[in-house]
């Protein structure tokens, strides 16, 4: 037996291919859709393994230090470095801002650490040039996204920072990369207050007779000073020693500090399943639409390719040929489509995937889940024209 | 009573029930017998398709009987399980056009038949190329049907009939898209293969330049049919 679905192919390859091609390009752009999230996914996870904790502590009730915010004071590590199980604890500061580069500026995370104690939680785990911050101001380490070079400045607010160092794919959840600056740097930078403003507080302050006491001298200037000065950070950042399990070390912290504790499970919990969930969603309704739009294509092309033939179904029927084979024709040629279509879906997203500015992460199991999926469309949207074909009367091929 | 051939008994066909049915065949009787070319011929609306129709299984006949090749296919009800089986092993069709499956060359779309009753892809092809030699168009083998002329597609089309040697052919106004030149030669070929492979061929037309080549011909109209028994007519 010759196949048929095959000759016919053969016979109409013009109109195979550029549907398949048409097809394909959108089956590329829903497997760009997936690598998107799949991307952001990594991100998150990147920006995890590369703070280097194994427990994040954060302020009472918060979701933080990435996906709220949050704040604990800044002398809170030393009595958690004295906890049980407590290898290091360092803290740490995230705010996602504009940093300025030469007259341009780039989204990116900065990052305060703690100066002068390379290791320790939050530092970048790895440099591909460069060296870490060594001073306690004004020096920065960039992730290669955020365009720096070795021996850039960047503006962060209103400090210049000299880059001394770089690092790949160090980015925040939301793909943005990170600068790192001295914790110092990065305290004034988040919680710092303009000239005017400060004027106005100080102006305040002095009016208020409370404060202002000449018969103790020193008081105004130490309320000033505490309130211009920043003593907060987002998190402790934490690493046990091994041994211990973060429960044993993060239950006693939760309870005796009244602060809120997560380790990276629940901290992985909160950025996929909160932070990145809306985005999730969305992809999710772009996949959904994009499955329909290629289920109508496939089912109109064959739609249209079975309506041509009636007549030889009519007359292949006539002569014996079975509701079998003929079924089998139209949905073989119902794959093919979804084959070249996947072929050229797969191309097309590998070679796009770089050039999204965000990071589009094609992983092998989702190009196997569209294929199923495309298969699935297929057969599906063969069923129309097969219940057709076999509706047609034998009959009809005579007078 | 010998029933070798097509031998059709007061059979019936009504379309529909009650005031809007049709009797679209009344009592028909007819036989045919092996290596006989017969024509039947009618008006439009006479019931020509509706016979053909029945005898080749693709629609239910009210009541009768028809006896295809000695074996009783009909008789008030379907003798026989697989109608699929009876049109692809006993029954070729010629239509009033050739239906070509347009994807598949001359051959393969002659192959085909005998493909599809399982014989092997080589045999079925060769046959085929036997029969296209034997229609003189073995020369057009590998062109599809869209690079046939009409006159070779429908040379091609009978052979595709003829391929499975069935003990009846039936054709439906085969010679109605050729000028008289190419009818008077595709009649000459069913004549020729009739006697060659005992086949009993019933040939529907209202074809005039055909008429005189049948020796024998039945007239249907209003779903009744007269054997007009021509003597000294027919084809030589
Ligand atoms: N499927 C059908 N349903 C109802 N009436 C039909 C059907 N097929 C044919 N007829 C009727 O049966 C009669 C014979 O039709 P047909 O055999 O096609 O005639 P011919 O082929 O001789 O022109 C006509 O009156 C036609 O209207
Ligand atoms: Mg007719």
């Amino acid at each position: 037996m010759i196949s048929l679905a095959g000759r016919d192919i053969m016979h109409a390859w013009g109109k195979f291919v550029f549907t398949g091609i048409g097809l394909g390009l959108l089956i590329g752009v829903t497997l760009t859709m997936a690598g998107v999230y799949r991307g952001m996914v990594d991100d998150a996870t990147v920006l995890l393994d590369s703070s280097g904790a194994d427990l994040w502590v954060v302020q009472k009730d918060t979701l933080g230090p990435y996906a709220e915010s949050s704040s604990v004071p800044d002398d809170l590590w030393r009595s958690i470095r004295v906890m049980p199980g407590v290898a290091q604890a360092a803290n740490a500061t995230y705010l996602t801002m504009q940093v300025g580069k030469g007259d341009q500026d780039v989204r990116a995370m900065v990052v305060g650490i703690v100066a002068g104690e390379p290791g320790a939680p939050g530092w970048p785990p790895q440099l591909v040039a460069g060296r870490q911050i060594t001073r306690g101001h004004y020096e920065a380490v960039a992730d290669l996204a955020a365009g720096a070079r070795l021996g850039d400045v960047l503006k962060i607010r209103r400090s210049h920072y000299t880059v001394v160092g770089l690092t790949r794919r160090m980015v925040s959840s939301n793909g943005d990369p990170m600068v790192f600056i001295p914790l110092k740097d990065a305290q004034e930078a988040q919680f710092l207050k303009d000239n005017d403003a400060i004027l106005m507080q100080r102006r305040r302050t002095e009016a208020n007779p409370a404060f202002n006491r000449p018969e103790v001298p020193g008081l105004l200037d130490a309320v000033i000073a505490s309130q211009t000065g920043n003593s907060y950070v987002n998190a402790v950042l934490v690493r046990i020693l091994p041994g211990f399990t973060s429960q044993e070390v993060a239950e006693p912290i939760r309870r005796w500090k009244r602060l809120t504790v997560y380790d990276r499970t629940q901290m992985e919990g909160i950025l996929i399943g909160k932070l990145i969930a809306t985005s999730a969603r969305q992809i999710g309704m772009f996949l959904v639409i994009l499955a329909l739009v290629s289920a109508a294509i496939v089912a109109f092309i064959i739609y249209t390719l079975t309506m041509d033939k009636i007549r030889e179904i009519a007359v292949l029927k006539l002569i014996g040929t079975r509701n079998r084979t003929i079924a089998w024709m139209i949905l073989q040629q119902s794959l093919v489509l979804g084959v070249i279509g996947f072929v050229v879906g797969k191309i097309s997203a590998t070679f796009a995937a770089p050039l999204f500015p965000k990071y589009v992460l094609l992983v092998p199991i989702d190009s196997l889940l569209g294929f199923g999926a495309v298969l699935a469309i297929c057969v599906l949207s063969s069923v129309v024209s097969i219940r057709m074909a076999l509706r047609v009367d034998p009959a009809q091929a005579i007078g | 009573m010998s029933a070798k051939g097509i031998r059709i008994e007061r059979l019936s066909k009504r379309f529909g029930e009650g005031d809007t049915a049709v009797l679209a065949l009344k009592d028909v009787n007819m036989h045919v017998a092996p290596g006989e070319v017969v024509g039947l011929i009618g008006p439009s609306g006479s019931g020509k398709s509706t016979l053909l129709k029945c005898l080749g299984a693709v629609i239910d006949p009210t009541s009768g009987r028809m006896i295809l090749d000695n074996t009783v296919i009909y008789d008030d009800g379907w003798k026989v399980r697989d109608l699929r089986a009876l049109r692809r092993d006993k029954i070729g069709f010629v239509f009033q056009a050739p239906y070509l499956i347009p994807f598949l060359d001359a051959t393969d779309n002659v192959a085909l038949l005998p493909m599809l009753a399982g014989v092997p892809n080589e045999e079925a092809r060769q046959r085929a190329l036997d029969l296209l030699t034997a229609l003189d168009v073995q020369h057009r083998a590998h062109a599809l049907p869209a690079q046939l002329s009409g006159g070779e597609q429908q040379r091609v089309a009978i052979a595709r009939g003829l391929v499975n040697r069935p003990p009846v052919i039936l054709a439906d106004e085969p010679t109605a898209p050729l000028d008289s030149q190419r009818a008077l030669t595709v009649i000459g070929i069913l004549n020729d293969m009739a006697r060659r492979f005992e086949a009993a061929i019933i040939v529907v037309t209202h074809d005039e330049k055909i008429i005189p080549t049948f020796k024998r011909i039945y007239h249907i109209r209003d779903g009744v049919t007269y054997e007009e028994a021509g003597e000294g007519r027919g084809f030589t």
